[in-house]
């Protein structure tokens, strides 16, 4: 099973991003081999829809888990595709987040926000 | 004469300036361009209304058409679309209508749809015609109505005065592209004078004649007139602070049919016609 995380740096001790589709990376975790790997969200510098695409660069990861401490409509409208399931992350680092989930110790996400979108003008 | 009134904050006085403006021209065109909160209409109260949908091009897919190829989700700046185990998700609110997505599918699986995004009214207030464009609350982007606002009045040969959206993004550019002459309303505060020089740049960039008005005026040291004076900016007015005039104006009556500041107002319109036709003399 694969779980994917919003990611500030590239690194396990990193904190979790607060945003989803902004993240500048995404730690994606299986959970059999106990191995993981940072991704680049491209949609971090996206002009707008960043969570639509990001959500998009998460599928495609072919992950089951997302930990998050927020998303979108956008992007919950894209998971609502897929049989992805979303857990609001505690605070601490990827790995605090990663052992949490582990133990059963996260609550399923189920709010979505309506977005920060065109906050700047276009 | 086609000119625009702007300022990098709402609240400035945009529309005291343009309805009033507007007023003393007597045979003219008022055109609201505010389309996510169009008040010019509160103060003319134009009758003989019509009113006509705006709508933009979205695309649809047909499923049993798509390949599943992503060329669309590749192409899209705007991330409009998403493509989820083989099933094409189109998301209408972050769409600019470009049409691009439907140029490159390979199989004709996406074709355009019109969706309502806002309407135009247009009435007439004894001799100002008064047209107001309205974007339904949600829409993303108020710039196709702005488009078409413009284009009904691109052969109007009255003096057309144009009430800008607050700010200095795209959906301000659209309305100042074609004007003769722009107005910036301005007030003296910090935050007043910080947006001045955000519009100032615009109208520079775009090489647009200008001016300003300052509203809420003051006797004393003034922001906006020294950074007028630094930047050899025209003050074409100055707007003074006193509540009669709020008084009018947050009662939704037009200052100019007053008598005390009737005068205010067709000075103003006689210094931007005369700046106006000193910039063609000038530039041609």
């Amino acid at each position: 099973m694969k779980i994917a995380i919003p990611a500030d740096e590239k690194v396990l001790a990193s904190e979790v991003c607060m945003s989803f589709g902004r993240a500048p990376y995404f730690y994606i975790y299986e959970t059999t081999t106990k191995m993981g790997d940072f991704i680049e969200n491209a949609a971090a510098s996206s002009p707008g829809g960043a969570g639509v695409k990001a959500a998009q660069i998460v599928v495609d990861s072919h992950a089951d888990i997302l930990i998050t401490p927020r998303c979108g409509e956008n992007a919950a409208e894209v998971f609502k595709a897929t049989k992805l399931e979303i857990y609001k992350s505690t605070l601490g680092s990827i790995q605090n987040n990663i052992d949490a989930y582990m133990d059963n110790k996260l609550a399923v996400l189920d709010q979505f926000h309506a977005g920060f979108h065109g906050v700047g003008g276009n | 004469m086609k000119l625009a009134v702007l300022s990098g904050k709402g609240g400035t006085g945009k529309t005291l300036v343009s309805v009033n403006l507007a007023a003393v021209a007597k045979n003219s065109v008022y055109v609201d361009c505010d389309v996510e909160e169009p008040n010019g209409h509160l103060f003319f109260k134009p009758v003989e209304i019509k009113k006509e949908k705006v709508s933009i091009k979205i695309p649809v897919v047909d499923e049993d058409l798509c390949l599943g190829c992503r060329k669309c989700v590749d192409f899209c700046k705007f991330n409009a679309l998403a493509a989820i185990i083989n099933k094409l998700i189109v998301f209408d609110d972050i769409c600019h209508s470009c049409g691009g997505c439907i140029m490159l599918c390979p199989s004709h699986a996406l074709t355009e749809m019109d969706k309502v995004i806002g309407e135009i009214n247009s009435g007439i207030s004894e001799k100002v015609k008064v047209i107001s464009g309205i974007l339904n609350t949600g829409e993303a982007s108020g710039i196709p109505i702005i488009k078409e606002l413009l284009s009904k009045i691109s052969a109007e040969e009255k003096m057309t005065v144009i009430d800008c959206p607050p700010g200095s993004a795209c959906i301000v550019m659209e309305s100042i592209r074609d004007v003769d002459y722009c107005i910036l309303v301005a007030e003296p505060t910090v935050f007043g004078l910080h947006n001045l020089a955000l519009v100032y740049q615009l109208v520079k960039l775009f090489n647009k004649p200008h001016g300003v008005v300052i509203n809420k005026w003051m006797a004393g040291e003034n922001l906006i007139e020294r950074f007028c004076s630094d930047n050899q900016i025209t003050v074409l007015d100055k707007i003074p602070f006193e509540s009669e005039l709020g008084t009018i104006n947050s009662d939704g009556e037009i200052a100019a049919k007053s008598e005390k500041y009737y005068g205010l107002f067709s000075e103003l319109l006689k210094t931007v016609v005369k700046e106006v036709e000193h910039e063609t003399v000038t530039h041609s």
